[in-house]
């Protein structure tokens, strides 16, 4: 990617060590859970399935460790950039929350409602999230979206979506 | 000649009116949304999976052939025409593309760039042809330890590509490798990670894994730093080039397929480094090299050329050993596994009517791909005015339905948030998502084939290591995680003149 430093990253970005305790997190929530499994070990097997999460999960204490100390001495990572990324701009927390918000509506609602109308609701209000405030045209296009996609996937290419309560009636 | 007669037998299969639709169809819907800005090659793929989800094997790869050379395709649609490049592979591409645009030779960029690409597909197909088979049977006489090895291989090539950290690549890999942990083990029936719920006994769906990671976290990512005023298009007639420019083409045009084909079909290769050397090379060789950051021909030529043939490259990998060495590799394996089919030198054997089939629709799909994209260049053009709000949640849409439709489980949906904010993280914090998505598919296999060999040597820690192939391979791996090492020594040598290529 391109070497172009931006000045945001002079400063030390202290977040990273968070990544560092993620990292050491998820590395003894896999040892913890390999050491909860019997050992099975038979000569078709001499090993058994405890020895490769155990090595993951130092190796990802390892890491973590090393990860700090490359943070300590001023390491930062480069965050991605894209034709539509701005990577100077901070964060924008609210239009995530708000995707991330249509997404548990979507994730909620797709069995008892239905694709349709659980992929409408996804749709309008992703958009909705990302600054659209064309509320009654959004409201075609998700619906024309949900609609097209129930009868090209789940009807003519027999793709799992739920139909829901419109059971019947698409 | 074996070979030529299984291609001939695969275009016989692939020939049929109906699969002649699905090869357009794909090579249209593809290119479609590759163009459309954010969206890679490897995202188009992970996004239009499900619309093969309901179609038999052979006519779901026919469509796969034509979505990915239509993706790649796309990908540099964008770069040319917006100022600001999404793929690394298509850096280069932007740089001269992009201000040939602005300088008006917006048609000659986007014609040398799908010409290139066409011959840079046809040679590398063709060389697919000949080289697959040739590793097929190199690897059949290949042992447990030497798979394992081959393994570590693409660990090590995808977390030290260039110019990136590596500790951060390792940790990314790390991930990978844990979520390829999670779900029953396969020899004994343990669960592993599994949380107690009974859905994760299967895994984690590697679809569901990768459109996560590539669609849920980069549109997350963008919507977090949304530009407020996209770049300008900058707006395209009908392609096409003047006999200078064919001149000044065709050269590069080989010499980018000649870095491009190798360089991806080894196990740690990838497209950034073709891109780069071809440009390099153009730069050098070049006639008018003053051009050079202004828009020259040959610097769009050229790396177009090596980034389509390095996908084809990859393919090789791919295919045989069932390794893949990028971010669109790794999800079309991802595709074959959903399908049952595992990609490796058995699948030549067993599935040879798949395999040719396969190869046979690249050609088709690369033909296609240049029989519409001349004419259809100013319409793809519009396609990046699509108002942002639309296209991002038009992705968190797509990627919502394609990740239930795997296996009908809300849990999916959950998982796929889950994985869209981790890929959210990783690219605030500048973690490379391609070891991520290769540990995933990988990891279970590496494990298979360590306990194979420890099984062989009935425990023995010194099976591991294996034969003269593992030894090579493992010599190899040392140089690549020694090479900083080895580079900061060379410059201290030789620090008089600094070359900096790209």
């Amino acid at each position: 990617m391109s070497t172009a430093e931006t000045p945001r990253e002079a400063r030390r970005d202290t977040a990273q060590y968070g990544v560092c305790g993620f990292l050491a997190v998820v590395g003894a929530l896999v040892i913890v859970d390999a050491a909860r499994i019997q050992h099975i070990a038979n000569s078709n097997d001499p090993i058994g399935p405890k020895p490769v999460p155990i090595v993951l999960g130092v190796l990802l204490l390892v890491v973590a460790v090393l990860y700090a100390v490359d943070v300590a001495r001023g390491g930062t990572g480069e965050a991605e950039e894209g034709e539509d990324v701005d990577v100077t701009s901070a964060i924008d927390w609210r239009t995530v929350l708000l995707l991330i918000a249509a997404f548990v509506v979507n994730l909620v609602l797709i069995d008892p409602l239905g694709w349709v109308i659980s992929g409408t609701l996804l749709f309008w209000g992703s958009a909705f999230a990302l600054g659209s405030r064309h509320h009654i045209r959004n409201v075609f296009i998700a619906v024309a979206l949900s609609l097209i996609t129930f009868y090209a996937f789940a009807i003519g290419l027999g793709v799992n979506l739920p139909a829901g309560v419109l059971q019947g009636i698409l | 000649m074996d070979n030529l007669t299984n291609l001939l037998n695969g275009f016989g299969d692939v020939l049929t009116p109906i699969n002649l639709l699905l090869a357009l169809l794909g090579v249209t819907v593809g290119t479609a949304v590759g163009v459309l800005p954010g969206i890679g090659p490897a995202m188009t793929v992970a996004l239009l999976l499900p619309i093969t989800y309901g179609l038999e094997p052979v006519q779901a790869f026919i469509m796969f052939a034509g979505i990915f050379y239509g993706g790649m395709y796309g990908g540099s649609t964008t770069s040319i025409l917006l100022n600001t490049p999404g793929e690394s592979s298509s850096v280069v591409t932007a740089i001269e593309g992009n201000k040939m645009a602005r300088a008006g030779r917006a048609a000659q960029a986007l014609a040398t760039a799908a010409i290139g690409s066409f011959v840079a597909g046809t040679i590398g197909t063709l060389l697919l042809v000949l080289v697959a088979p040739q590793v097929v049977k190199f690897a059949i006489s290949l042992g447990a330890p030497d798979y394992l090895a081959i393994m570590l291989l693409a660990f090590a090539g995808a977390t030290s590509v260039l110019g990136s950290s590596r500790i951060r690549g390792f940790a990314a890999l790390l991930l990978g490798l844990v979520i390829g942990l999670v779900g029953i083990d396969k020899v004994t029936g343990q669960q592993r990670l599994t949380l107690g719920i009974p859905q994760l006994a299967d895994g984690i769906d590697v679809v569901v894994v990768a459109v996560g990671i590539f669609a849920v976290g980069e549109a997350l990512w963008v919507a977090a730093h949304l530009r407020r005023n996209p770049g300008t298009v900058i707006p395209v007639g009908r392609p096409w080039m003047g006999k200078s420019d064919w001149r000044r083409s065709w050269k590069p045009w080989l010499r980018g397929t000649a870095y491009g084909f190798p360089i991806g079909a080894l196990p740690a290769g990838g497209a950034e480094i073709p891109t780069f050397l071809s440009y390099a090379t153009e730069k050098k060789l070049s006639k008018h090299p003053e051009e050079f950051g202004h828009g020259a021909i040959e610097g769009v030529a050229g790396p177009e050329a090596a980034n389509n043939a390095s996908a084809a490259g990859t393919l090789v990998p791919m295919l045989a050993l069932g390794l893949p060495t990028n971010a669109t590799a790794a999800v079309m394996l991802a595709a074959f596994t959903s399908y049952g089919i595992q990609p490796g030198p058995l699948l030549f054997q067993r599935e040879p009517k798949l395999v040719w089939a396969l190869i046979a629709s690249l050609f088709i799909g690369n033909l296609f791909l240049l029989l519409l994209n001349l004419p259809l260049a100013p319409a793809w053009a519009k396609l990046l005015q699509i108002p942002r709000p639309y296209l991002y949640a038009g992705i968190i849409f797509f990627a919502s339905m394609g990740a239930y439709a795997v296996n009908a489980q809300p849990l999916d949906l959950l998982l796929l948030l889950v994985l869209g904010l981790l890929g959210f993280a990783m690219r605030r914090f500048g973690l490379p998502v391609l070891p991520l998505i290769i540990g995933v598919i990988l990891g279970p296999i590496a494990e298979r084939q360590a306990r194979m060999a420890l099984q062989l040597s009935n425990g023995d820690v010194s099976g591991l290591i294996g034969g003269p192939v593992a030894y090579v391979i493992y010599a190899v791996i040392l140089v690549m995680i020694a090479w900083p090492l080895i580079a900061k020594l060379r410059r201290k040598i030789m620090t008089k003149d600094v070359v900096y290529t790209g």
